[in-house]
């Protein structure tokens, strides 16, 4: 998009033109009856529903406690990857043995997607907790690898060789050098690996749980009620958008801080 | 207080399958509290010459000995000012100042003493919680040298300091590095290709060579300063008036003038 900037008011009025002509085309193909109301439900059928599912429970819970328990998955797999992922990374960038031992598995086994782990989650872990974590882990561990490595790999040479100049050993260097110095790419690797880790989410609540949205989903779509499932779609959007949206502050905060 | 010396050094990179020999026989022996400069046109090895001494390049040949020990890797008894000031933008002036005490084992009311001392010295005061970001070159350049004093190091190593500076900033800061150097006389090893800036600031001047860059002439500066009074002037333009500042100038200008497309300022 490199013509000039909108101004606020067009900015808006395509925002809410898009809104609606995606709302319109949905509504008068509903309205048409070329297909029954049952598998294309009007707009305000699944609103309906949506509302209707957050007080009145289907397969047991509430429309926020199947949100809850799925929130509570994704918070245990990424702040698992985070938690792996920023010292592996920074182990990685500085020890060249290191990189060479993990580098090639890990190379190979971030191409097994996500949803590629059910079958070994459900028979590892059943419907517990271990399953959904493991597969939201598989989703969101790679990106913030890969760029805590990348970030700490490019930091400016000075910089390190300032630190060695003022007698900083390596685990000073890893955290007092390379990790600030990465935090930008870190950022950005948060916020795409809290997507693939949410996406990977509904993967394996579909197979491997008892309760959340995916789950909700799934007896959505045994019961034939198509508004149950978009439902669950338009919740897990929502969600995905309101946590990236939370960590886009983040970046600009840390963003401003530096100067950038 | 220590000296650096370079025994036969020489350096050979290799490109492509052939020896390009960057530096060959230096000989040199920085003495204790002794201001050394090295000048010399681009590409003749000068600045390679002080991150060897710093541990940061080795030699291929011959030693580099700092307090008699041969440098083998970057230590905080050799505190380097660089000419990209390279102050770690995520921490403020204090704590950039603070990282290499902290890495001696200063206990902290020594720490704070020390940081006070050169924040005071170098005009930083009020400045303490700024980042690098914030300030000007020249600022950067001031703590980034009293980083390097801070830690009360054997030699000092500067690389070009001043090189990123505008000319008023430079003058400014060439000024102050003459009153921090007599009144806390160092060994420092001090590379620039400003000829004026070498012959301000150095006892002695190295002038090199290049293709090998070799030491081609050792000039005494000290004995020259001392018996015209350099030091009885406050200002480095008054200095630069003097005929035995402009005698010696000219000197060094005409010695790096001989050799073939010599850019110096």
């Amino acid at each position: 998009m490199l013509e000039p900037k909108l101004d606020a008011r067009s900015f808006w009025t395509l925002t809410v033109a898009g809104a609606v002509a995606l709302f319109g085309v949905w509504s008068l193909a509903a309205l048409s009856g070329i297909t029954s109301r049952t598998f294309l439900p009007a707009p305000w059928d699944v609103l309906a529903r949506f509302a209707q599912l957050t007080v009145e429970p289907f397969v047991g819970h509430v429309l926020h406690e199947h949100l809850l328990s799925s929130l509570q998955r994704f918070g245990f797999g990424f702040v698992l990857a985070v938690i792996v992922g920023i010292p592996l990374g920074l182990l990685m960038a500085w020890f060249g043995w290191v990189d060479r031992l993990v580098s090639p598995l890990f190379e190979t086994v971030r191409f097994i997607a996500p949803i590629a782990w059910v079958p070994f989650a459900a028979l590892w872990f059943g419907t517990g907790i271990g399953g959904p974590v493991l597969i939201i882990f598989m989703g969101a561990f790679p990106p913030v690898l890969i760029n805590t490595y990348r970030g700490a790999k490019n930091v400016d040479r000075k910089y390190i060789e300032a630190a060695q100049m003022l007698g900083a050993g390596s685990i000073r260097a890893m955290t007092q050098v390379l990790l600030p110095a990465a935090v930008p790419s870190i950022v950005a690797g948060l916020r795409i690996s809290a997507g693939l880790g949410w996406q990977s989410l509904v993967g394996a609540e579909l197979i491997v749980a008892s309760s959340g949205v995916g789950y909700l989903m799934v007896k959505g779509q045994a019961a034939i009620s198509t508004a149950t499932v978009m439902s669950g779609m338009i919740a897990i959007g929502v969600i995905g958008f309101l946590i990236d949206v939370a960590l886009r502050r983040v970046q600009l905060v840390i963003e401003a801080r530096r100067g950038v | 207080m220590a000296n650096i010396v370079f025994e036969s050094v020489q350096r050979v990179f290799r490109q492509g399958g052939n020896d390009f020999v960057a530096l060959k026989d230096i000989d040199l022996e920085v003495q204790d509290r002794e201001f050394v400069a090295i000048v010399g046109p681009s590409g003749c090895g000068k600045t390679t010459c002080m991150r060897m001494a710093a541990g940061l390049e080795h030699p291929t040949g011959g030693h580099v000995k700092v307090d008699g020990i041969e440098v083998t890797r970057p230590g905080p008894d050799r505190a380097v000012v660089f000419q990209a000031f390279a102050l770690f933008p995520w921490k403020t002036v204090w704590d950039n100042i603070e990282f290499g005490l902290l890495s001696l084992g200063v206990e902290s009311g020594e720490r704070r003493r020390r940081i006070e001392h050169y924040i005071g010295l170098m005009g930083l005061k009020g400045y303490e919680q700024a980042y690098p970001h914030q300030l000007s070159g020249g600022m950067q350049q001031r703590v980034a040298i009293a980083r390097a004093y801070v830690l009360d190091p054997k030699v000092l190593l500067m690389d070009e300091p001043f090189g990123a500076l505008d000319a008023q900033t430079r003058v400014v800061m060439q000024e102050e590095l003459v009153r921090l150097a007599r009144q806390n006389p160092r060994t420092v090893l001090f590379i620039t290709h400003a000829v004026e800036e070498a012959v301000y600031l150095a006892d002695r001047i190295v002038v090199m060579s290049r293709r090998p860059g070799t030491i081609r002439e050792i000039i005494d500066v000290k004995s020259v300063r001392g018996a015209e009074h350099w030091d009885a002037l406050p200002r480095i333009e008054d200095v630069m008036d003097l005929p035995s500042f402009v005698h010696l100038r000219t000197h060094v200008w005409k010695l790096l003038r001989d050799q073939q497309g010599g850019d110096v300022h």
